[in-house]
């Protein structure tokens, strides 16, 4: 199978996120991916990195646009979301379930999950230009 | 992506019927939160037919639970699949709420 790919362009509505993770679920079923992927890893780190970058990266600003380029072949899913906003230095990211609030905070769990739900999260800033770049990888097998 | 309420008296049932994400958590936890103060002490969150979950469903499940604690009152979580168990177990969320197999199992913890 050839590899499948697709590209949205969108605003930052989270209303949007819905229906390209169903189209990149859609695209992962077809190339055999596990059902616990299709119903769990890839709907919901896909849906954390939109979600971030609607809401973290560009603050709901409906002035500002979201990429998102996904490559899907047997071997491998490779998700990339560009946002416009400031972007963060994920690295620093550390949220852990050993947090002294984990039990009590709302927000400040995406991170986390992407990182268990996926191989590889890894993120970039242009330099001097705007926007923040997050990548997604997970393996088939 | 949606979800129902059953009320009888202090006992609530919320039926998730999808997804509980980013798009619906504050409609979700506003209408829970509205009940509580119209004196829903027992909240019981049903899952059979839910999809999944993201860190912002997660995060309201997570508040709810305090708010209702603080009322006196509990928060149950019945049903989860395979998968969202994993994801609570993953998160070791599974630790903060009593997860039930299902709704009547909850409905019938004291």
């Amino acid at each position: 199978m050839h590899h499948q790919s697709r590209q949205w362009t969108i605003e930052s509505d989270v209303a949007r996120i819905d229906s390209v993770v169903a189209t990149i679920v859609g695209l992962c079923e077809v190339a055999g991916y596990s059902a616990r992927h299709c119903r769990l890893n890839i709907p919901v780190a896909v849906t954390e990195a939109l979600s971030n970058a609607i809401v973290c990266g560009n603050g709901s600003d409906a002035a500002r646009d979201v990429r998102v380029s996904v490559m899907v072949d047997r071997k491998r899913l490779f998700v990339e979301v560009v946002d416009e906003g400031q972007g963060f230095d994920l690295a620093a990211v550390q949220q852990s379930p050993d947090d002294d609030d984990w039990f009590e905070r709302e927000d400040g769990r995406g991170v986390f999950l992407m990182r268990q739900l996926m191989d590889c999260v890894e993120s970039e800033q242009p330099d001097g230009k705007q926007g923040h770049r997050l990548r997604l990888i997970l393996y088939r097998a | 992506m949606s979800f129902s309420l059953h009320r009888s008296d202090h006992v609530l049932v919320v039926t998730v019927d999808g997804q509980l994400v980013v798009t619906n958590r504050q409609e979700f936890k506003q209408a829970v939160l509205d009940a509580v103060a119209d004196g829903a002490r027992t909240v019981v969150v049903d899952f059979a037919n839910a999809g999944y979950i993201d860190s912002s469903g997660l995060g309201a499940l997570v508040s709810l639970s305090k708010r209702i604690r603080e009322a006196g009152g509990d928060l149950r979580l019945a049903a989860l699949n395979e998968d969202l168990r994993t994801l609570f177990e993953l998160t070791r969320l599974d630790a903060l709420f009593p997860l039930y197999p299902s709704r009547d199992d909850a409905l019938a913890a004291h």
